[in-house]
């Protein structure tokens, strides 16, 4: 068995409200150890007010093969996008 | 520069016909600027200079510490303890995104940790040189920190993403370290005379050896050129070598201080300074192991490896034991 810590990835929330955002990630042998082990290296200068860690084994991802046929349907439907529509002047802002 | 003499992986530049599909369409992709995930497809000799690459950066920022580490007890104010303090732990923080950012691409931590603990993967040259007294700690903020910055604010722009995201965070914190530098040079170059001659002998002694960390001239290197064009190298070491002294120099004259080079002068035809080479045998003197300080700061990084062996053996027996209690209490 590895003696190695598990690698754990990092989202912190910012000031202003916002999601948690993926920020890096760091080797911890737990969850408590992850937290204060982010807190030291990826919150520094203020950059945020909350963190979350997440072991990255729990992690699924879809992969680049897949780009394709998950996201090049949404191309073709343009019409999900407000601008697709015109709207006349006179009706004001919608 | 924090990697220096990166031996490229593969033979060289292909030709378009020489490459396969997987090969064009990737470099199609570098030459886009869009940015190679960990997960993407990239060639093996791409995956293993960044290894190489990033892997030696990191060792450096950590070995890196040691230097200025050194004199965090003997900081002559609270004040210039506790900034210095924040530095070097910046300088972990940095090491550990690059490892993160090392690690993407299959290699584990622990396997960078012993190829250089045995000496097989380096860290910069400029590292195996001493900080005999506060000055020092000075000119290294000033000059290395700044020789650094020179190197890592065009690698943001790197064609593997999580190496740029790292340079990203990392350009954002060096700036302090520079200036916290360039502030101990002011204090000591405006000082008494016995202050302003540490500084200038610290310049001195540091001037030569910030040089050579931009690695020596790769004009003539096929090895290069490979690396520019995966852009992992976004300039070459001269380039970078040049833009640091043009920067230094009016830096240096303000403090009036005086850079060991008779040869330098600004030479109106190229636009730039004409200045000494360092000396490339000393420079392969401390690669290959025999500078000033290399044995003592691979000692302390192997102690501080075996030593902490015990606490890290602990805290994973301790995590293994707590997450097996919650899976049975499940």
């Amino acid at each position: 068995m590895s003696k190695e810590w598990p690698l754990w990835e990092v989202f912190i929330r910012g000031q202003h409200g916002l999601s948690h955002r993926h920020v890096g990630s760091l080797h911890a042998p737990d969850a408590e150890m992850a937290i204060k082990n982010a807190r030291d290296v990826y919150t520094r200068r203020n950059e945020g007010v909350s963190l979350w860690v997440v072991e990255a084994q729990h992690i699924a991802a879809s992969s680049p093969e897949e780009k394709g046929p998950l996201y090049e349907p949404s191309n073709s439907k343009v019409y999900r996008h407000p601008t697709f529509f015109d709207i006349p002047d006179e009706v004001g802002h919608m | 520069m924090y990697a220096q003499l990166v031996k490229t992986a593969g033979t060289g530049v292909k030709t378009r016909e020489e490459m396969s599909d997987e090969e064009r369409n990737f470099q199609d992709r570098v030459d886009r600027d869009e940015k190679i995930e960990p997960k993407d497809w990239m060639p093996d000799d791409y995956r293993a200079t960044l290894i190489r690459q990033i892997g030696q950066h990191a060792h450096s920022e950590i070995v890196g510490q040691l230097p200025e580490g050194n004199w965090i007890t003997r900081a002559p104010t609270l004040e210039r303890k506790a900034i210095l303090l924040a530095k070097v732990q910046d300088e972990a923080g940095h090491g550990l995104y690059l490892y993160c950012a090392a690690e993407t691409l299959g290699v584990s931590r622990d396997e960078l940790t012993e190829e250089l603990l045995s000496g097989r993967m380096k860290y910069s040259s400029i590292f195996n040189y001493p900080t005999l007294n506060w000055a020092d700690i000075g000119a290294v903020g000033w000059l290395v920190d700044g020789a650094a910055i020179m190197n890592q604010v065009p690698l943001q722009r790197t064609s593997y993403g999580p190496y740029s995201r790292a340079m990203i965070r990392i350009c954002k914190e060096e700036s302090f370290h520079q200036r916290q530098g360039y502030d101990i040079m002011m204090k000591m170059a405006e000082g008494s005379e016995a202050q302003r001659r540490m500084a200038q002998d610290a310049l001195n002694r540091f001037w030569y050896p910030s040089l050579m960390m931009f690695g020596p001239s790769d004009k003539d290197s096929v090895h290069s050129a490979q690396s520019l064009a995966w852009k992992i190298k976004i300039d070459t070491n001269d380039e970078l070598r040049q833009r640091f002294v043009d920067q230094t120099v009016p830096q240096a004259k303000y403090l009036g201080l005086t850079i060991p080079d008779e040869n330098l002068k600004w030479n109106e035809e190229r636009g730039a300074h004409d200045f000494s080479e360092p000396d490339w045998a000393e420079f392969f003197n401390v690669i290959k192991g025999k500078g000033p300080c290399n044995v003592e700061r691979m000692e302390a990084r192997v102690n501080a490896w075996e030593d902490g062996a015990w606490v890290r053996d602990g805290l994973l027996a301790h995590g293994r034991k707590k997450s097996a209690a919650r899976t049975a209490a499940e």
